[in-house]
């Protein structure tokens, strides 16, 4: 197996081996062996979303390459002549035709339609909770920076990969899509009408948009994703993985199993276990029946009408922006002629665009506000970095409100409310809800840290009560062992970093604002116990300890 | 396994404790001691594991041939039930195949192969010795290019790399062949042009619209238009009865109306999806997108959603025959609004 370095010298003894070793002379396998045959990955069950992102999007290269050999991607005019009774006759383009070609008359085509949609949504759904798992674990800071900012524009390019393909099929439901698409872009000032017309070849619908969209989505984008990914993995194996605290874990090593045979069989057979799940998904549940929805026609929508869900959090927020608030309207005409309209613009661009600037720079504010720009292989558990947590957190309920948005009416007739009181309190929350999903997680955060101090300082609860011989009752707490303790003792609390004086002796705007951030941020923070705490509260502090002690010898008497 | 710099399971031990030095921290107990599993300590389960996994790489040989069953066995005969069916064999033999592979290697690789956690050093990104070496090697690129000691050059080569690209912005161009913006102002609809069934096409008498009732409707001769749907994408359009009295009409616009019907653009003026929901109770018209509702009764103003202005009204009338007719086009461009419409 592993060869030796001369071949002149080495006589490999099977026929494997002679195989083996002319590769490995005339490649040089063998430094690759070398290298990552013993490599050590750190395993936790969080790392897995990662590679669910990996495994799906090979998935969807199989399976779009299956349906590539149908597809046509023509708006030519057609009238439909396949096996779908109830369409028989009826006019469409050649790209919706053959995409009911694909699902009622190629064997298989049907599933692996299924499959493509599935696991594109599992895709995208995969990449952001790795996403989350990285952020609220710290896991993008120093070195990891960089690819923080990769994931970031994977998130971006999956988004297009998805969207791109969801308007292929040129129903009635994605060309809605492409409609609201084009009424967003002429929305842009001084270019939109041209974008638009550039983008459609004409005025909409045209006939050259899905073609268009065909180019990027089986070509530009794949390619696009494939070379980030590529970029992605190169920097985890230089960096190497993070890895939980635990005992025997410092900044400095990698505890975990080595590539060969563990990790490879761990990974590689999970890859088949994602394949299995999502082909159980597709065989079972139907999705985008396009033969219920119709070729796209500019006339008719039907009600209930939603987008896949990962572009749902940019239609809520169009949902959301009200046309006209307290008589002012978010439309007008500007410089004598012009139209400005702000009700499509603002919702249009504006979260989505402080979403992703606060993602993409997430990694260089923490630094600027904690000074901290030292190496980190140690991840944070959650709650013990509850600024982030909350921010994070934050985050996450804004963009759910705005995904919910997106489902406004189904809200309204599932639970039999009123339409416009869901689109209001909708609204509201835009505002108040990340508020109070930062305050309320921080608090939840510090009282973990508590408890967390709690447990090491007196012990884990037993659950056994004890009657002392005065007629107190106690709860027995058993010591934590070594490991245990540890994990709870060995976190960083950063502290306050107050504004500092610049050379002049002055303290800047923004030196003034990163010192109150760091103050917001860290003044009630929960410090780690310390071994001198931990003597004390063992020793005098405490005559419970002692009364456990006593009750122990009491009990163990019996 | 011959020789190799990093860790294997014999080398697995305890690690060197961090912050030794600091009085303040707790001694790390170093790594937790092995805990042997089952099919470590008893040869029967590690034989009982054995057969597991051999059972679930079965499963994945089993799942091959339920696909090929459902591929060769099932004739599609374009009904949905075999269809089903088919598509229901294909995608659990695939699962089968899949999951019997993947749950047993995990299964294998989590009973029977080492489990030892193992710590292996980290190293440095980037040496000090790599970048003073790399460092070196730079300056002495730059130098013998001389791109410093000549600015002419730098500078030329700086405006040319600027220039360069801008062509492959300009060959985009044609991407559309007619750029004028003038095109969204006008449809199809004309003094004299029926107003016809949406999507058969024939036209419609006045007598035929009882009041309650809604038609969607489409410009006659649109079915035979070159830019078929280019065309519907603006001129589609809703028709409706109202009780004269119900109508709020404005000044300027006593004709546009015939006997309450009335005829108001589909096309949502937010984004442009069709307002397709009409409430007949309240008179209120509601594009499923994103809400945007408009008040027939007031001449189709915004009351609600993210919608700015009205939906533009289409002035009718009727001709000799009896048949519903536009009066003029519409007085506005009809959907979303862009930067030229003014």
């Amino acid at each position: 197996m592993s060869a030796s370095t001369s071949s002149d010298t080495y006589q490999p003894k099977t026929s494997l081996g002679r195989v083996t070793n002319f590769v490995d002379t005339r490649v040089g396998g063998s430094s690759i062996v070398k290298e990552f045959g013993r490599k050590i990955f750190p395993d936790h069950w969080s790392f897995m979303f990662g590679e669910v992102a990996l495994y799906t999007f090979v998935i969807l290269l199989l399976s779009g390459t299956f349906l590539t050999l149908f597809f046509d991607p023509s708006m030519a005019e057609t009238h439909y002549d396949g096996s779908y009774v109830p369409l028989k006759g009826v006019e469409m383009s050649v790209a919706y035709a053959s995409t009911l070609d694909i699902s009622f008359d190629i064997r298989g085509g049907l599933f692996m339609r299924q499959l493509h949609h599935w696991s594109a949504l599992l895709f995208v759904a995969s990449v952001s909770v790795h996403m989350l798992r990285v952020f609220f674990t710290g896991a993008f800071r120093r070195p990891r920076e960089l690819n923080w900012l990769v994931g970031c524009v994977l998130l971006i390019l999956a988004l297009a990969a998805g969207f791109t393909g969801y308007s292929l099929p040129d129903d009635l439901l994605s060309g809605n899509g492409l409609r609201i698409i084009d009424g967003v872009i002429k929305a842009i000032p001084l270019i939109g009408t041209y974008l638009s017309m550039l983008i459609f070849g004409g005025e909409f619908p045209g006939t050259a948009i899905v073609g268009r969209l065909y180019v990027m989505h089986i070509l530009v984008v794949p390619a696009l994703i494939l070379l980030m990914i590529v970029i992605h993995l190169f920097m985890v194996v230089t960096h190497k993985h993070t890895q939980y605290p635990g005992p025997g874990r410092t900044e400095t090593n990698v505890v975990g199993f080595p590539v060969g045979p563990v990790y490879a069989a761990k990974a590689g057979g999970f890859f088949f276990i994602v394949f299995g799940v999502v082909a159980v998904i597709a065989a079972n549940f139907q999705i985008l029946p396009i033969w219920d929805y119709g070729p796209y026609d500019p006339s008719p929508v039907s009600a209930g009408t939603q987008p896949d869900w990962y572009i749902g959090f940019v239609d809520g927020a169009l949902r959301l922006m009200p046309g006209v608030l307290w008589g002012f309207p978010f439309e007008y005409v500007i410089f004598g002629g012009f139209t400005l309209s702000l009700n499509v613009l603002l919702p249009a661009l504006v979260p989505a665009g402080i979403l992703f600037g606060l993602m993409f720079g997430w990694p260089w504010i923490e630094r600027w506000v904690t000074k901290d720009d030292r190496e980190h292989h140690i991840l944070d558990r959650p709650r013990n970095a509850p600024f982030r947590t909350a921010t994070g957190v934050a985050g996450v309920i804004w963009y759910c409100v705005m995904w919910a948005a997106a489902s406004s009416d189904l809200i309204a007739t599932h639970f039999l409310v009123s339409l416009n009181d869901v689109t209001y309190w909708l609204r509201a929350l835009f505002f108040i809800g990340p508020i109070i999903g930062f305050i309320v997680t921080r608090r939840i955060c510090l009282a973990l840290q508590r408890k967390d101090r709690e447990i090491v300082l007196h012990g884990r609860e037993t659950g056994r009560i004890v009657r002392l011989p005065h007629g107190e009752f106690i709860e027995v707490h058993a010591p934590l062992n070594d490991y245990k303790l540890h994990r709870l003792v060995s976190f960083e609390s950063p502290e306050v970093q107050p504004a500092e004086p610049d050379a002049n002796g002055k303290i800047s705007g923004t030196e003034n604002l990163r010192g109150r951030l760091s103050r917001f941020f860290f003044e009630d923070r929960v410090a780690p116990v310390t071994p001198a705490e931990l003597a004390a509260a063992h020793s005098h502090g405490s005559h419970e300890e002692i009364e456990t002690a006593e009750s122990k010898a009491e009990i163990s008497s019996h | 396994m011959g020789d190799h710099s990093h860790g294997s399971p014999k080398s697995s031990g305890t690690v060197a404790t961090a912050g030794q030095s600091e009085v303040e921290k707790f001694q790390d107990p170093g790594l937790p001691p092995h805990r042997p599993r089952l099919a470590d300590k008893d040869p029967r389960a590690e034989k009982r594991a054995e057969k597991q996994v051999a059972i679930l790489f079965v499963i994945s040989i089993i799942g091959t041939l339920l696909f090929f069953v459902g591929y060769f066995a099932i004739r599609l005969d374009e009904t949905i039930a075999t269809l089903r069916l088919q598509n229901f064999l294909l995608g659990m033999g695939t699962a089968f195949a899949m999951l019997g592979i993947g749950v047993g290697i995990v299964h294998w690789a989590k009973t029977l192969m080492p489990d030892h956690e193992i710590a292996e050093e980290r190293h440095a990104v980037r040496t000090e010795e790599d970048r003073v070496i790399a460092e070196t090697m730079v300056t002495e690129i730059i130098e013998e290019t001389g791109i410093k000691r000549r600015p002419l050059i730098r500078n030329t080569l700086l405006g040319a790399m600027i220039l360069a690209p801008l062509p492959a912005i300009g060959i985009l161009r044609d991407l559309s062949e007619d750029l004028n913006p003038d095109v969204l102002r006008h449809t199809m609809w004309d003094a004299g042009v029926r107003l016809t069934r949406d999507p058969s096409g024939t036209p419609i008498k006045a007598s035929d619209v009882t009041i309650g009732s809604a038609f969607h409707v489409i410009p006659e001769g649109l079915n035979e238009a070159e830019h078929k749907l280019e065309e519907k994408a603006k001129a589609v359009v809703l028709l409706m009865r109202l009780n004269p009295e119900d109508l709020h009409v404005s000044p300027g616009r006593e004709d546009w109306n015939y006997n309450g019907i009335v005829a108001y653009s589909k096309i949502c003026t937010h984004v442009g999806c069709p307002v397709a929901l009409y409430e007949q109770q309240t008179h209120h018209l509601l594009c499923p997108c994103h809400q945007s509702t408009f008040d027939l009764t007031q001449e189709c103003k915004v009351i609600f959603g993210p919608a700015t202005h009205a939906l533009p009204q289409l002035p009718i009338s009727v001709d000799d025959e009896g048949y519903l007719v536009a009066t003029s086009d519409f007085h506005e461009p009809v959907g979303p609004s862009f930067w030229e419409r003014g």
